[in-house]
């Protein structure tokens, strides 16, 4: 009887948005008198930090600094229509609509600032910080606080955009299966090291070294977060995790934290995240969809890895420690 | 985390304002300091509770109702059964064109999974709401049920749901949808070696912090404010318009703020039932789940199975590949007819295989109604894609990571349906994956990259 150290490796992709589209999401951008700029949605944020990007995603379209953005989501007397936060779209879909709707509402900025520069808008370009200024000569600038007071009280003019992102849907063909499931994929490859008692069937999982192509990190610390999150859920759903423990008879299942069983802070494992951007042809700022996929590839990694340290798989999840103790004693009997 | 700056550099744009800066959320002090409002922070006056009166059977006729005792109940306001909801029957892809609408409100006539609602109750307190559900008198008659998928596909198994006839989901391709490319058996007739196996998942539950539920409030304009934590505002206004038969315009949804979803809170489960409550007794009605209720009522992800044919050569091509799944919808649809689907979108994963055969299925049983959830319609797959590739890397002598490398998909690559790589990255994840846990692949993989087919 030992402990015995095993190592697996995983590799995935993930589809970004709706299978096969379908699912359009809208975006309402308006200037408040004083330069601060409302965006309007109906799109939910689970936590994950929606709010934040589309603050983000915002400001930089329309070149202020984020904290002069506020959203406004999820009112549906207010907020225009949006599919829903689920299929790993809120970023993608959301944020395409925000960027439409910010480029509307940034090009009526622009005009408004060449009046009172007297300028060409063409001309003109945002610092980032709240100012306007002349392409090639800087010291001729407004600041947007100015123009969209002037917009409001001497131009008479609405500093406001309205986006929509729509992928068509597809519809698959009945015999071959062609069909165009999603427009853009993340990437994964995980390596996971485990150690399992082969008197007790207990897995530790030692360390998880995850690879995630997500496109762009708009926010690389809310991407940690999520990715960290995810890495973690997968852990669990590879070791612990089910409400029917005896599937597919019904009885045993949890019903409390008690009994269903999850990984606690103790049982997670040293977590590396390591991010590379390939820009997707049509994220926003070349965003992908990461929401998913980071939760999918160290369930092989840790069940390749299991099998690395005591040569017997477990195909049925979760790889409990009867699980293992049952395939080891087979095993031995053979 | 680290940013590998390095890779795709040629594509990216780097040095904006504000995207790819690690700004602090904005949510987050309302957060950790508790002061984040959710939907069940909100209170109103006179507020009744609703709770719902569950089957105990897996499957049985329904023979009689008596709700007498409960009405008599202290603090009991109104009792609802299914002749109370005016489209008792809905489902909630109805709103993309995949029907056949297959569920009940609440129960009528019978049950098809333990744990299915049957008759609400509406009290002045939660615990008499939930004294006075413990007196309605359900009188089943039990039928024979099926859990599992491969008995429930055979002819003479219990018939879950008559809605559909059968007891797989019927989609416009037949008994499941299908993907065809290249000759799989011709590649199964070539190749050095075939192995065929079997991976098995159980249901999940998403576990967010924050249960299922929301509160409804007649507002004195004859319309209704419903402060829900749901996935989808507009999704699920418009099916509780349509469960309602009331126009949209009567109905107000606010939320946006949520405390984990994940997935479980994209069914339309709550909201109906509850906008019925407050209009028929004009009074704010809220339906929250408890953690037994979100653990084992509403819909967990789908246990799956996954049966993988794979042809390969001794140099390591995959040559031909055959997958069958199998999705457990439970007792209704939900959304796993759409689940199954992506699925067969997905097979037959991130790698380049000449002839391709995909079958998904979408199966009924008498069990808890399964649904979305993180990853759907792709986890499972990937747990059993990858346990496939290792065994696979293994058959033949080599080495896991170098196998995958042989046959990742590149930009250009047209895949089983039908569709050319574009934005490949996988190789580079390998690449990185291979640096960082120091498992070293032979300079012509590292060498490689998804732009092209060259190397």
């Amino acid at each position: 009887m030992a402990i015995r150290r095993g190592r697996g490796v995983a590799a995935i992709n993930y589809p970004t948005g709706m299978n096969l589209g379908g699912d359009p999401t809208q975006a309402l951008v308006h200037s408040t008198p004083t330069g601060n700029f409302m965006v309007t949605l109906s799109s939910v944020d689970l936590g994950q930090g929606l709010k934040q990007i589309m603050a983000q995603i915002c400001a930089e379209t329309i070149g202020v600094p984020t904290d002069r953005v506020i959203i406004d989501t999820a009112d549906t007397d207010t907020g225009p229509h949006c599919m829903g936060t689920f299929a790993s779209r809120g970023t993608h879909r959301a944020g395409n609509a925000v960027i439409q709707a910010a480029k509307e509402a940034r090009q009526v900025m622009l005009e408004v600032a060449a009046e009172e520069l007297e300028v060409n808008a063409s001309d003109l370009e945002t610092d980032g910080e709240g100012n306007i200024l002349v392409k090639g000569a800087p010291q001729k600038s407004i600041s947007i606080f100015d123009v969209a007071l002037s917009a409001h009280f001497k131009r008479g003019r609405s500093i406001s955009g309205r986006g929509m992102f729509l992928i068509p849907r597809s519809y698959p063909e009945k015999e071959t299966g062609a069909m165009k499931p999603s427009t853009c994929y993340a990437h994964a490859c995980t390596v996971a090291e485990v150690e399992v008692d082969d008197e007790t069937g207990e897995v530790t999982v030692l360390t998880v070294k995850n690879i995630f192509e997500i496109g762009r990190a708009l926010n690389p610390r809310m991407v940690e977060q999520q990715l960290v999150g995810g890495s973690w859920m997968g852990i669990s759903h590879a070791l612990y995790e089910t409400t029917e423990p005896y599937y597919p008879n019904r009885d045993h299942g949890g019903t409390d934290f008690n009994q269903y069983l999850m990984p606690g802070p103790g049982d997670l494992a040293e977590t590396e995240i390591i991010v590379l951007e390939r820009p997707s042809a049509d994220g926003p700022y070349g965003a992908k969809g990461p929401g998913e996929m980071c939760a999918n590839p160290q369930i092989p990694a840790v069940a390749n890895a299991v099998f690395d340290a005591v040569g017997v798989r477990i195909d049925t999840l979760p790889i409990t420690p009867e699980r293992i103790l049952r395939a080891l004693k087979a095993q031995s009997a053979n | 985390m680290e940013l590998r700056k390095s890779y795709f550099a040629d594509q990216r744009k780097d040095g904006l304002h504000e995207i790819g800066q690690g700004r602090p959320r904005l949510d987050s002090p309302g957060h950790v300091t508790g002061k984040t409002a959710y939907f069940a922070d909100r209170n109103f006056p006179n507020m009744l509770h609703l709770k719902m009166v569950r089957s105990p059977h897996h499957h049985a006729r329904i023979r009689s109702i008596d709700t007498s005792e409960a009405e008599k109940h202290p603090g009991v306001v109104k009792i609802l059964t299914a002749k109370d909801v005016p489209h008792n029957v809905y489902t909630i892809l109805i709103l993309i064109q995949i029907g056949p609408e297959d569920e009940t409100v609440l129960a009528d006539g019978k049950v098809r999974w333990k744990g299915e609602a049957v008759v609400a109750v509406l009290a002045e307190t939660e615990r008499a709401a939930q004294e006075a559900a413990a007196k309605i008198k359900v009188d089943y008659e039990v039928l024979p049920a099926v859990f599992d998928m491969e008995e429930a596909l055979k002819p003479g198994a219990p018939l879950v749901n008559e809605y559909h006839g059968q007891n797989y989901y019927l989609y416009d391709s037949g008994e499941c949808r299908k993907v065809r490319f290249g000759d799989v058996e011709a590649g199964f007739a070539e190749a050095d070696h075939i192995l065929e196996q079997s991976y098995q998942s159980s249901p999940i539950e998403h576990a967010p912090t924050e249960t299922t539920g929301c509160v409804v409030v007649p507002e004195g304009n004859d319309r209704f404010t419903c402060y829900t934590n749901t996935q989808a505002m507009f999704f699920t206004l418009d099916n509780a318009s349509i469960i309602l038969q009331m126009p949209g315009s009567k109905l107000h949804f606010v939320g946006g703020t949520v405390g984990g979803g994940f997935g479980g809170k994209v069914d339309v489960i709550v909201e109906p039932i509850a906008i019925l409550g407050a209009k028929l007794t004009g009074r704010p009605v809220c339906f929250i789940y408890s953690r037994e209720e979100e653990m084992q009522i509403s819909s967990p992800r789908a246990a799956e199975k996954v049966v993988i044919k794979d042809g390969v050569m001794k140099d390591g091509r995959i040559v031909a590949r055959k997958v069958t799944g199998y999705t457990d919808a439970g007792a209704y649809s939900r959304h796993s007819p759409y689940g199954a689907q992506k699925g067969a979108a997905h097979y037959p994963g991130p790698y380049t295989i000449p002839n391709v055969w995909i079958d998904t299925y979408c199966v009924y049983t008498n069990r808890t109604p399964s649904s979305a959830m993180r990853g759907f319609g792709v986890t499972i797959g990937d747990f059993a894609l990858e346990v496939q590739m290792d065994k696979l890397a293994r058959l033949i002598g080599m080495d896991p990571l170098e196998f995958r490398f042989i046959n990742a998909y590149r930009d250009g690559d047209m895949k089983a349906h039908r569709q050319p790589t574009e934005g490949a990255a996988l190789i580079e994840c390998m690449q990185e994956a291979s640096r960082a846990a120091d498992w070293p692949v032979a300079e012509k993989f590292m060498a490689m990259s998804s732009y092209t087919k060259g190397a």
